[in-house]
């Protein structure tokens, strides 16, 4: 099986302008014959639903919340990415797309990262016009930060809330369809299977979180845009609700899953304080510019900050580091912290955490400048740990913040299953091996508003509209699946909580296949992951019936998925032997502890088939080319 | 510390409902609030009772899932932060906490704690934007806004949709959540041309819905978790007067 990313050819630069041209068109009469599901109502939903309803064609929209306006995009704070070069100090498209290749370590597709560099000027220019209220200058013009992975300008923003006023601005045009009676929006509804036809996506089995009714939906398309899997690490910075459910249902029905084991940690987030934590909260990296970080040098050190004199600590990036320091780059920074925690010197009462000291800034700038610049960060913290970073330092830690890895998709952003899309955080997209900040709110948009409603047309073109029926033998067989797995869940009545299983698989996918991985580790985690998930089966406890909301019953459903993609992202790190970006392979690193890419054996994207429930899923290739730029090594010395 | 909780439970939207009472054990003080309706949710599984449902998702404040009326209060007393961005160290050992759902004749229960808050969704979607299609918009910077302008509809525009304000009000009004959509769109120029119809459209869906008036009293504002200022109610009033004068 060969996979054909059908990337246009011509020069890069002229690849998206020539494709729009060759893809056939729909006559605007006959789209409103056209119907597409698209599950999903953030940045890459929401923009999808909006643009392909203002094209005419029919739309049905699912989202597990109760509005599509709490997608997790929502949650965003840094910025969105765009080649404006409003600032004048340099940018451009092309310097875009190269530091989206170079920061995801060379592991993404050219042509699709070249299309997104194209259009990121259009998205701001687009949720402008919605009224989306950026940051602006006194003159009245928009402003610019900086963000990691560049040395220009280029980041648009609103306050700490940007992924919530961009969400706002496509869930409002999006509204303004469901008003026109364009988009039929189903809110609570999740989404537990696709349904294929002769191998083309053809619909979905749904499940009202309300009523608990399992029912299918017939359509020509099936968009996913259902975000990351982050939460396969029961512990991260996603949203609660956050899954791989659809995503993973897609694979078991011959979508490929590409490059599951890329995940970005973010190093400075506030650490866990007990077992009942739920979730992490993340700090903006920025504070690295001031901050200090350091550990005792005493292993087991239960002394409050203040007490360990100067000379017992251990300022470990600057020790280490010294050129880079307390900015060193996000991967190296993660590593760096659970490597000193692992050897005994963490701090917290957990002993996971690291001090993130601001006294000698506090010292050397005064304690207005500092909350002139990070005031609002250090009250969030505030109000979380209850301590005054002012007074005292921040204690961080890593956490898992987004996935690189998802369903493979072609230029089309097309699966290889003929008429499912994918879009957003869920498709394994543009970002190769690691994501740089600011992109993904990019990226989403990007996908929704700017890409997808020029192929899914082209892709339409050549199917007869409204073919696929909900009485079709493929629907029923599907949906009697869904209703029996749910009364499986229902029936073990077991002595185990959901949550319980999902820690014990988080706690087995943090320790072997977060920050560093090898070949033992990922070995063990092999062995365990199956039998957590054969206890589960034996011992879990759903309470209650499906015929009503039960929010037991829906993260089981969500965790039993989890419990099968662990063992994928697992069986991916253990078959990358490299390390690249995100993805760190102990086995794989220069003298310095840097990522070592073997770019003769891996510059290539693994997508995994599913073969069945007894057999090992079989890992395919795509292989890069890079034709416009050299691989290098990443360097931040 | 230990807590006695009074938590209401609502099999579904037809039940009558009632306060039941629950001891939660142990609580550490860093808990959030919501994880610690998980450790008294993970001791009634295993108790083989069903867990209390509540809305959330984010957990930070920002996705507006979460909704609980604490002790009377939306979100609780503490200013300016969500129900899942409470923290238990502000209660003490001892105390007994009253948890109910919102209430208001627009936002019915579904089940224990959650409600249906669809009727938000329907008044975005009778004018709660700007009707600008996808492409063939002018360059970002092609119409500067003055930035007390742009910081003021930001201000407007930082609701999260989580119905406190309706929660919180004797009235169930809807006021400060329409007046801020209203108030944002209105202050930019991308939103100018559509104002009237705009308001207008929303201000009949709120009553079609069945929100009640505003008599000014403000306990929106104090409720808000976002500390939306009243002064949108004020600026939504005028639109409104001005939209009605032109028709
Ligand atoms: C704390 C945080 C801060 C971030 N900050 C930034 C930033 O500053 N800049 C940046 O570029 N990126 C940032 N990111 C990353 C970025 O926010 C996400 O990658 C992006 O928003 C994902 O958008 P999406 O549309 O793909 O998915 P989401 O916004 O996650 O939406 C997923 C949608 O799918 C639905 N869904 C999921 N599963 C199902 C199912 N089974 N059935 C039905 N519906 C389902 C959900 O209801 C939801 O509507 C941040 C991420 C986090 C967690
Ligand atoms: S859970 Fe998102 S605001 Fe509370």
């Amino acid at each position: 099986m060969t996979l054909d990313p059908k990337v246009p050819d011509g020069p890069l630069a002229e690849k998206w302008d020539k494709h729009r041209f060759q893809m056939k068109l729909i006559n605007p009469a006959n789209k409103r014959k056209y119907k597409i599901i698209i599950v999903g109502t953030g940045l890459a939903g929401a923009s999808a639903g909006a643009s392909l309803a203002e094209l005419g064609y029919e739309v049905e929209s699912f989202c597990y919340q109760d509005s599509p306006r709490r997608a997790h995009s929502i949650a965003a704070q840094g910025g969105i990415n765009a080649a404006k070069n409003y600032p004048n100090d340099g940018d451009s498209i092309w310097r875009l797309f190269y530091d989206t290749v170079k920061g995801g370590d060379f592991r993404a597709r050219e042509a699709n990262v070249y299309r997104l560099a194209q259009v990121s000027n259009a998205i701001i220019d687009q949720c402008v016009a919605q009224g989306v209220p950026f940051a602006r200058e006194y003159s009245g013009y928009l402003d610019n930060r900086s963000f990691g992975g560049a040395q220009v300008s280029r980041t648009f923003y609103a306050r700490g809330q940007t992924g919530q006023q961009l969400l706002l601005g496509a869930y409002q045009a999006f509204s303004r369809q469901i008003g026109l009676g364009k988009v039929k929006m189903y809110p609570r509804t999740e989404m537990l299977d696709l349904v294929v036809v002769d191998g083309h996506a053809k619909g979905i089995v749904v499940r009202d979180m309300v009523t608990g009714q399992i029912r299918t939906h017939s359509a020509d398309a099936v968009v996913l845009a259902t975000g990351g899997y982050g939460n396969a690490f029961y512990l991260s910075t996603n949203a609660k609700g956050c899954n791989v459910t659809a995503a993973y249902r897609a694979y078991k029905k011959g979508a490929f899953f590409a490059n599951p084991c890329y995940t970005q940690i973010h190093p400075t987030c506030i650490p866990v304080s007990g077992d009942y934590q739920s979730k992490l909260t993340l700090m903006s990296e920025s504070l690295r510019n001031d901050g200090r970080i350091w550990v005792s040098k005493k292993k087991g050190d239960k002394r409050p900050p203040a007490q360990i004199p100067e000379e017992e600590r251990d300022y470990y990036l600057e020790r280490k580091y010294p050129s880079f320091g307390n900015l060193a780059p996000r991967d190296i920074s993660s590593r760096s912290a659970k490597e000193v925690c692992d050897e005994g010197h963490g701090v917290g009462e957990s002993g996971l955490g690291v001090y993130l000291d601001f006294a000698d800034a506090i010292k050397r700038l005064g304690e207005n400048a500092i909350r002139e610049k990070y005031g609002n960060l250090f009250h969030m913290y505030e109000k979380i740990t209850g301590e005054n970073p002012y007074q005292m330092p921040m204690r961080i830690y890593p956490a898992v913040h987004y996935t690189m890895g998802g369903l493979w998709v072609d230029y089309n952003l097309m699966s290889n299953l003929p008429g499912l899309f994918v879009a957003g955080e869920a498709n394994f997209s543009d970002h190769g091996a690691n994501r740089l900040g600011a992109s993904a709110l990019m990226q989403g948009l990007a996908d929704g508003y700017f890409v997808l409603p020029y192929t899914i047309g082209d892709y339409l073109s050549k199917v007869k509209p409204g073919s696929a029926k909900t009485d079709m033998p493929e629907f029923q067989d599907a949906k009697e699946e869904i209703v029996a797995k749910t009364k499986r869940l229902l029936g073990v009545k077991g002595k185990k909580t959901v949550d319980e299983f999902h820690r014990e698989l988080g706690h087995v996918l943090w320790g072997y296949c977060g920050m560093a991985r090898d070949e033992e580790g990922l070995k063990k985690a092999l062995v365990r992951i199956p039998e957590i998930r054969e206890e589960f089966w034996k011992n879990v406890c759903v309470l209650g019936s499906n015929e009503e909301l039960n929010q037991s019953l829906e993260k089981a459903g969500r965790v039993a998925d989890f419990l099968e993609f662990g063992e994928l992202l697992c069986l991916d790190a253990l078959e990358r032997r490299e390390s690249c970006g995100g993805h760190f392979r102990v086995e794989h690193q220069t003298e310095e502890g840097e990522a070592k890419r073997d770019d003769r054996k891996f510059c290539h994207v693994a997508a995994w088939e599913y073969k069945g429930p007894n057999a090992s899923p079989e890992r395919h290739k795509e292989e890069l080319k890079y034709e416009n730029v050299t691989l290098a090594t990443r360097s931040y010395k | 510390m230990n807590l006695t909780l009074k938590v209401w439970r609502q099999k579904h939207k037809e039940d009558q409902g009632l306060m039941v009472t629950y001891e939660a054990k142990d609580i550490n003080s860093h808990m959030s609030f919501l994880e610690m309706l998980d450790v008294v949710n993970e001791d009634l599984i295993k108790k083989g009772e069903e867990p209390i449902a509540f809305d959330h998702d984010c957990r930070e404040g920002i996705c507006g899932a979460c909704s609980l009326m604490i002790n009377g209060v939306p979100h609780g007393s503490e200013k300016g932060i969500t129900a899942c961005q409470l923290h238990m160290r502000h209660f003490k050992d001892g105390d007994v906490i009253y948890i109910e759902p919102w209430r208001a004749r627009a936002f019915p229960v579904i089940k224990d704690l959650i409600v249906d808050r669809s009727a938000f969704d329907r008044i975005i979607q009778s004018g709660g934007f700007v009707s600008a299609t996808t492409g063939g918009v002018p360059d970002a910077n092609a119409i500067p806004i003055a930035k007390p302008d742009s910081d003021s509809a930001m201000d407007a525009a930082a609701c999260i949709g989580c119905g406190a304000c309706v929660a919180a009000c004797p009235n169930a009004s809807a006021m400060l959540f329409v007046g801020a959509k209203v108030s944002q769109l209105a202050l930019l120029p991308q939103g100018k041309i559509e104002r009237e119809q705009r308001v207008l459209n929303m201000v009949r869906t709120m009553d079609e819905e069945n929100f009640g008036n505003c008599t000014n009293h403000f306990e929106c504002e104090a409720a808000c978790p976002k500390e939306i200022s009243v002064q949108y109610i004020a600026q939504m009033n005028r639109e409104y007067l001005r939209a009605a004068a032109k028709q």
